[in-house]
């Protein structure tokens, strides 16, 4: 096991690296001057002077990129130049708003995923199935910002029953009605994802000896299915969770600008609107180290549970 | 006595599996058919509307009429007017014209690299194998929206940003799918036939291996379009990609947001036609997953 976790550490190595470099790059690469970009024409030679030692670019590109790791390390990456606040502030808020509502979202999408993949492999091959594949085929082929929209069309205009967007803090009911809808349109993307990978792994459950061996005790149905294939169905959900971490991220992006719901997709997206170098530098950053540590822990609580794991790819 | 009781009725079992297990077959063979039937057709409809987007389309994408501003469907204007007048059905023919040109450019062109890639590291292995396989292993740990976006803060908002952002790390799938087939097919006679015969390398990995690699990645290709659809619309959406006045599919959807009380159309008919490509291409991708017995991978 120990083996295993130390290679797999020094595998993520150069992937960390290469997120850093990368995060880092975004402001040595820009076209022209960042601080111009970020001010205009119509900045004072001195104000942009000011931004150029603010952004560190008075100093040359090794020393800068320094300043950066030792920033990152401690969690520094300065001042937003627009929130006028240290950016790690700013991510703070915004990243347990993010968290809250992915959490939210997950606990949907298992909630629709997990009856609709066994039903479709309890029925492999009949209608129940055939109508799961297409659906799924739709919802997966639908924009999710699209389907946000159409949620809440339906139940914030027409029917009045959530906030069309925003986020109201006032108390928990409140942020979980503002919530309600973009966790839906997510979980609603992510429902069929997950459902159409859990689909084989339940039919995979399903001819496991332990089933025939309950089936064979003269269990109900009913109980074989709750008890023995659900239980074992609950690791593949949350494998393929891990999986498809880039996605849940990349789908919460795109939903918190569609409901205004100022969490760090939002965020992002501010940041690269109005050049605010220092939030998507840090962001990326973010988001990438999320990534890897997310899948680092998934393969490594696999390696645990499973150690045929820990001999595959040596 | 038993015995001869128990043969029959062993017999009946195994009839009734077999046929079971015949019309298993069948359904999923019809499936496939209908799928294949359904998806194609969509396909060839949208590429047609796209195609003759600038014959067919009624009104000039971006004509202003403000005496007819946010019309509801009719038959003078199919899916309604928006809050300037243009006309909503003629911006959907042409944003489909631009997204599916797009969305060719974003999804051949990675699978291009990333098949000659993957097909190098597979052939040579060694260094160039170890090479390829770390740089796939860290374009895979991106989110791909975020690597996107921070192209884009490099750039600025536009498609330039998108097209360097996708081919950034849209060619690691590929990569890595033809790099396994090229373990495979290393190993096969004919390769050996061809070595053995003296071709150099270029022959023998154009002519011998790529026709029999490609079908793997080519059968992913036109799942990877629904992905490469939704990226570009939403990208568009969020104001990142191509930008507004442009008829885009995500431009309009967006352009409709701000009028969804008084305009539903705008936003849902546009929608509903980026769904229904979607489903086009998804469902000509199972089918022709199916057909080659190939597990459809629907995550990325």
């Amino acid at each position: 096991m120990y083996r295993y976790l130390g290679r797999r550490l020094l595998h993520s190595v150069p992937v960390i690296a290469a997120v850093t470099v990368g995060a880092f790059a975004i402001i040595v690469l820009v076209p022209g001057d960042p601080a111009l970009n970020m001010l205009g024409y119509n900045a004072t030679p001195e104000s942009l002077a000011i931004l150029r030692r603010e952004l560190g670019l008075d100093r040359s590109v090794p020393e800068q990129f320094i300043g950066f790791l030792r920033g990152a390390v401690v969690g520094d990456f300065g001042e937003s130049i627009i929130k006028k606040e240290p950016v790690r502030d700013v991510i703070a808020t915004r990243a347990v708003i993010s968290f809250s509502l992915l959490l939210y979202s997950t606990v949907i999408a298992v909630v629709v995923a997990v009856p609709l993949a066994i039903l479709s492999a309890v029925k492999r091959n009949r209608w129940q199935d055939h109508l799961m594949r297409l659906g799924s085929m739709i919802t997966f082929a639908m924009p999710s910002f699209w389907l946000g929209l159409l949620l809440a069309l339906f139940f914030a205009i027409r029917l009045g029953w959530l906030p069309v967007a925003g986020y109201d803090k006032t108390n928990v009911l409140t942020i979980l009605r503002s919530l309600t809808l973009p966790a839906a349109t997510i979980g609603l993307f992510l429902a069929p994802i997950l459902a159409r990978t859990l689909r084989s792994s339940i039919i995979e459950i399903l001819d496991q000896e332990y089933v025939e061996a309950a089936r064979a005790r003269g269990f109900r149905e009913s109980r074989v299915i709750g008890r023995h294939v659900m239980r074992n169905s609950l690791i593949a959900t949350v494998t393929v969770l891990s999986l498809i971490i880039g996605f849940m991220i990349s789908g919460s992006v795109i939903i918190e600008n569609v409901f205004a719901i100022p969490g760090l997709g939002s965020l992002i997206v501010e940041g690269v609107l109005e050049r605010d170098y220092p939030v998507i530098q840090a962001l990326v950053l973010f988001f990438g180290l999320t990534v890897i540590a997310i899948n680092l822990a998934a393969d490594l609580a696999y390696a645990a549970i499973d150690p045929r794991v820990r001999l595959v790819d040596r | 006595m038993t015995i001869a009781r128990e043969v029959p009725a062993r017999q009946e079992r195994l009839l009734v599996a077999a046929r079971r297990l015949r019309r298993r077959a069948l359904s999923d063979r019809r499936w496939s058919n209908v799928a294949l039937f359904i998806g194609g057709s969509i396909v060839v409809l949208v590429a047609i509307a796209g195609l003759l987007a600038p014959w067919i389309a009624p009104y000039p994408p971006n004509e202003l009429n403000l005496m007819e501003t946010l019309q509801p469907p009719s038959s003078d204007h199919f899916f309604g007017t928006d809050e300037l007048g243009r006309d909503v059905f003629s911006r959907v023919l042409y944003g489909i014209r631009l997204d599916l040109a797009i969305v060719l450019v974003i999804t051949y062109v990675p699978l291009l690299v990333g098949v000659t890639l993957g097909m190098l590291a597979g052939y040579f292995g060694g260094w160039v194998d170890t090479v390829i396989n770390r740089a796939v292993d860290i374009v895979m740990a991106f989110p791909f929206l975020v690597v996107v976006i921070a192209v884009v803060a490099i750039t600025g908002p536009g498609l330039v940003g998108i097209f360097i952002g996708v081919l950034a790390v849209g060619w690691a799938l590929y990569a890595r799918l033809s790099r396994g087939e090229m373990l495979v097919i290393r190993e096969q006679q004919y390769m050996l036939a061809a070595k053995g015969l003296g071709y150099s390398t270029a022959r023998i990995l154009g002519r011998h291996a790529v026709p029999n690699l490609i079908r793997s990645p080519l059968v992913f290709s036109v799942a990877d379009i629904v992905l490469n659809l939704l990226l570009i619309a939403g990208v568009s959406y969020l104001g990142l990609g191509v930008q507004a006045p442009t008829a885009e599919l995500g431009v309009i959807v967006a352009d409709g947001q701000a009028h969804l009380r008084v305009g539903w159309w705008i936003t849902t008919l546009s929608g509903l036609v980026l769904v229904t490509i979607g489903v086009g291409f998804s469902m000509l991708g199972d089918a022709l997953a199916d057909r080659l017995g190939e597990e459809l991978r629907l995550t990325v």
